[in-house]
């Protein structure tokens, strides 16, 4: 039994892209997905595709490793394509068939649809690739600070991101472990109909439950015998702090941000 | 039945920024009815190495063969390969997940597909052989003290009858009365069943009080190998390796650097108490 999860894993090197504020890395992957949305020709596409591209190119991890994020959503990509292409009717046909009819307007729309989700899950590999868990939950919590005014518990929701993210690896690896102790004693989680895979998984699953209970019961003592009180009175060990590099990728990005602006209300 | 092991090489995450070689390029070979440990430092790689001694995982490199046959041929030869060497993992009371002691043991033997009378017949040996008494058959497995689960865990994998016994720190975290026990239990099966067996652990204490031939790890590599008197010669540079031969290795060395004239390989209390007694009678002699 192997799990594998790409998207959204850490990757460290050393980059300027890795040493970025977590708070500014969030915040322009939002405003990058939004203007994806706002432009809506050849020309906005190309800035936005250059621009993802450099970042890529910037934050010095494998290109091959970033593409990997796309396997997991090839599947709703080529749904995109496929439907659009056939379903969408324009005025120029390119080729009619029986009730099938492609058309220009339809191609055009696909492959718009289809380079806007790559580049939607580019940004978004980008920024867990290069930003650690937590780095990414600091700066989570941070964006939602302003909602704590109506009672959004921002700081219990990033330590429980956090937690969560922390014990993703160790469930993993319990999963791993425990599945190959019973395959050492002849467990198959593989042969069979889907009843017979379903009762395969108990002899996994108790264990993980049990386990991740023990866990959970044993997290929270440790952190009470450490006074742990949520959020009352609490400061960091490490404040997040803007450099330089933070303020020109700020200015990069709202310049980003008015070229396609500009794009779509100008052309 | 012997295992042979021919340049095995495990990396992990091949080929991405946490690859990790955990064994290299290792070879040995472990014949019928022996009694091996294998010791190393933590991360030394002995579970990695372990867990393809059954074919749990795959080399990235190498071969292990059983009785003579790669046991990546083919399905069959896999399947083979689980039932011939089984493995208890370290903390296999982790994997206890039946309603009942009994059933859990049952489980191992269930999968093999045997019949009733055999499945009872093994569980019950099995229990029999780790110390479980008859009134813990039916009580579930989780009311059970960790020396206990420890037990049932080890009968699961024995009522397998598995031809080796492979066991990942079968004393690990377990108070000194534990660790006794289940060694001198090991040490009984062994002498009963005849087996082949690998124990893994990081106490050379423990681990030469009870086997032929130690292998010893360090950092993926095979660094030594031997009896527990070969290798125990070597107390200094297991240190370096962040090993502690038995203590009175180092008081043999420790004499023997103050011009004593000590046999060196000498590694339990029994032999030292002699040797130095013989050495101080026939200094005795000498003054007279
Ligand atoms: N599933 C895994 N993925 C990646 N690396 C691993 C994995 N399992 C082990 N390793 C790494 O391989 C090396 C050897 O690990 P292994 O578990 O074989 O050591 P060990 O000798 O059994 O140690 P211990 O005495 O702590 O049990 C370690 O450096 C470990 O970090
Ligand atoms: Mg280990």
């Amino acid at each position: 039994m192997k799990l594998n999860v790409t998207i959204g894993k850490y990757y460290p090197a050393d980059s300027i892209l890795h040493r970025l504020d977590p708070r500014v890395k969030l915040a322009s992957t939002f405003a990058f997905i939004i203007l994806l949305f706002v432009a809506n020709d050849f020309w906005g596409y190309l800035l936005s595709g250059v621009s993802i591209f450099s970042v890529m190119l910037l934050s010095k991890i494998p290109l091959k490793f970033i593409f990997k994020g796309l396997r997991a959503v090839i599947f709703i990509i080529l749904f995109t394509v496929v439907f659009n292409v056939f379903f969408v009717h324009g005025e120029r046909v390119l080729f009619e068939f029986w009730i099938v009819r492609v058309t220009l307007e339809g191609v055009f729309t696909s492959i718009r649809l289809a380079s806007r989700l790559v580049m939607l899950v580019l940004a978004s590999s980008v920024l867990t690739l290069t930003t650690s868990p937590l780095q990414l939950t600091d700066g989570i919590e941070y964006g939602l600070k302003p909602l704590k005014k109506i009672g959004v518990p921002a700081h219990e929701i990033a330590m429980m991101m956090t937690i969560a993210l922390r014990f993703i690896p160790t469930l993993m690896e319990e999963v791993d472990k425990i599945s190959k102790a019973q395959m050492a004693r002849g467990a198959e989680f593989d042969t069979g109909n889907i009843i017979d895979k379903a009762k395969a998984m108990v002899p996994l699953l108790v264990p993980l439950f049990i386990s991740a209970f023990t866990r959970a019961e044993e997290l929270a003592m440790a952190m009470e015998a450490r006074c742990y009180r949520g959020d009352v009175g609490r400061t960091r060990m490490k404040v997040l702090k803007y450099t330089k590099s933070d303020y020109i990728s700020s200015v990069l990005m709202v310049a980003f941000g008015s070229a396609i602006i500009l794009i779509r209300v100008l052309l | 039945m012997s295992i042979e092991v021919k340049n095995l090489t495990h990396i992990y995450s091949e080929n991405t920024a946490f690859e990790k070689k955990a064994v290299d390029d290792m070879n040995f070979k472990i014949n019928k009815g022996e009694f091996v440990g294998l010791i190393g430092h933590t991360g030394s790689g002995k579970s990695t190495l372990v867990q393809h001694l059954n074919g749990l995982l795959k080399p990235s490199s190498g071969n292990v063969y059983i009785d003579g046959e790669e046991i990546h041929t083919n399905k069959k030869t896999l399947r083979a390969a689980r039932q011939k060497v089984g493995l208890v993992f370290q903390y296999p009371e982790h994997q206890l997940f039946e309603t009942t002691v009994y059933k859990d043991v049952a489980f191992g033997p269930k999968n093999m597909k045997l019949s009733e009378e055999e499945i009872d017949r093994r569980v019950k040996t099995a229990l029999a052989l780790v110390g479980v008494s008859q009134e813990l058959f039916e009580k579930s497995p989780f009311e059970l003290s960790g020396g206990q689960k420890r037990r049932v865990a080890i009968a699961g994998v024995l009522a397998m009858e598995p031809e080796v016994l492979v066991m990942d720190e079968p004393m690990a975290g377990l108070d000194p009365k534990g660790r006794d026990e289940i060694l001198s239990q090991i040490k009984t099966l062994h002498e009963k069943l005849n087996n082949t067996i690998i124990i893994v652990s990081h106490s050379m204490e423990d681990i030469s009080k009870i086997t032929d031939r130690i292998l010893v790890l360090d950092k993926g590599k095979l660094k030594y190998e031997g009896t527990p008197r070969e290798v125990f010669k070597n107390a200094y540079e297991l240190e370096k390796i962040g090993l502690m031969a038995p203590q009175i290795s180092y008081l043999i060395k420790a004499l023997n650097e103050r011009c004593f004239e000590i046999k060196d390989d000498i590694y339990t209390v029994d032999e030292a108490l002699e040797e130095i007694s013989k050495l101080l009678l026939g200094a005795g002699e000498a003054n007279d």
